[in-house]
């Protein structure tokens, strides 16, 4: 057991090991900042953010992200400058446009799918139920040989 | 029926969507600069650091923009087709020495032949970011007006050159 969470320890040391960030002036800038890095996509390595990432290009990035802030440029500004360069890509919340359309709409479509794909069964579940009804002299003759079948 | 052809459309539809999936190449972001103003840069250049270049000089000639450093693996592979297309002289073609080492980026040039008509240096990365340089080797194509009219992310190859490249600066020389 001990050993165990040594390694289960050891195994969340990972979350220690900071990506270099940048110290801004105020506090405001620092929360714009950290939440500025951790929408931006690294395009290197593309399942990251720009805070998490390693990759020299994500160190840029950052740095020009500080850069900007520090220009007095708002949030939004640093936004458009990347998506002018990078595309919406660069973006993990990217906004919504025909283009994205479907990435925005698809669970919900999916969803929907369900949900009458489940009517669908429940409503043939429920037919199939009631034909199954059978004439009440059959019933009689089903009960007798239950009975009979208890006896033996 | 239903109960057996659903099961056959269920595994059609997935078959097409994980089809289309494996032929997508997430690696290559459409640039948002195709059919745009080539960004602008002052930079000076690798063989002569006094000098500068900028996008204005090049107006009224098809250039090729390529993102090259000598520490990129795959540009290597790419050197060789870009020294056979310059001698063709189709086109000028100038090089983005991207966060590299001035001396490490002149050896590379003169053991391996020097494509470029000009090289420039990047060595911040602030040009790459301007240009949504985002692996290297890249390469643009910016027509006479100075609007980027293709990108091309990776190493390129000669099929590339063929296929994709001459026909394009053949067409982009032949307007104004």
């Amino acid at each position: 057991m001990k050993y165990v969470s040594i390694i289960v320890l050891l195994m969340l040391s990972y979350w220690a090991v900071a990506v270099d960030t940048q110290q801004l002036a105020t506090p405001e800038q620092q929360a714009i900042y950290e939440s500025l890095t951790s929408e931006l996509r690294c395009l290197v390595c593309q399942n990251q953010t720009i805070a998490d990432s390693n990759a020299e290009l994500a160190a840029d990035l950052r740095r020009q992200v500080a850069e900007m802030l520090e220009q007095g440029k708002s949030k939004q500004d640093v936004i458009n400058f990347m998506t002018e360069r990078y595309g919406d890509f660069v973006l993990y919340k990217p906004p919504f446009k025909a283009k994205t359309s479907l990435l925005w709409l698809g669970p919900g479509l999916f969803l929907l799918f369900g949900v009458i794909a489940v009517l669908l069964v429940v409503r043939r579940k429920k037919m199939s139920s009631a034909g199954a009804i059978i004439s009440s002299e059959k019933q009689k003759k089903i009960s007798k040989l239950l009975e009979e079948g208890d006896g033996s | 029926m239903l109960k057996y052809l659903l099961p056959l459309l269920i595994f059609v539809v997935m078959a097409i969507f994980l089809g289309l999936g494996l032929n997508l190449k997430p690696n290559e972001i459409p640039s948002p600069f195709i059919d745009k103003p080539a960004p602008s840069f002052s930079a000076a250049k690798l063989d002569n650091p006094e000098q500068k270049l900028t996008p204005a000089d090049l107006k009224g000639q098809v250039w090729l923009f390529n993102v090259w450093a000598s520490w990129c693996v795959s540009c290597r592979e790419e050197h060789e087709v870009l020294n056979q297309f310059a001698q063709q002289k189709a086109v000028t073609i100038v090089g983005l020495n991207y966060k590299d080492d001035p001396a490490a980026a002149k050896n590379w040039l003169q053991g391996l032949g020097n494509p470029y008509d000009v090289s420039i240096m990047d060595q911040d990365g602030r040009i790459g970011i301007d240009w949504g340089v985002y692996g290297v080797p890249e390469t643009f194509v910016v027509d006479k007006q100075g609007i980027v009219r293709y990108k091309h992310t990776g190493p390129v190859s000669a099929e590339d050159i063929q296929a994709i490249f001459l026909p394009l600066i053949t067409k982009l020389q032949a307007g104004t």
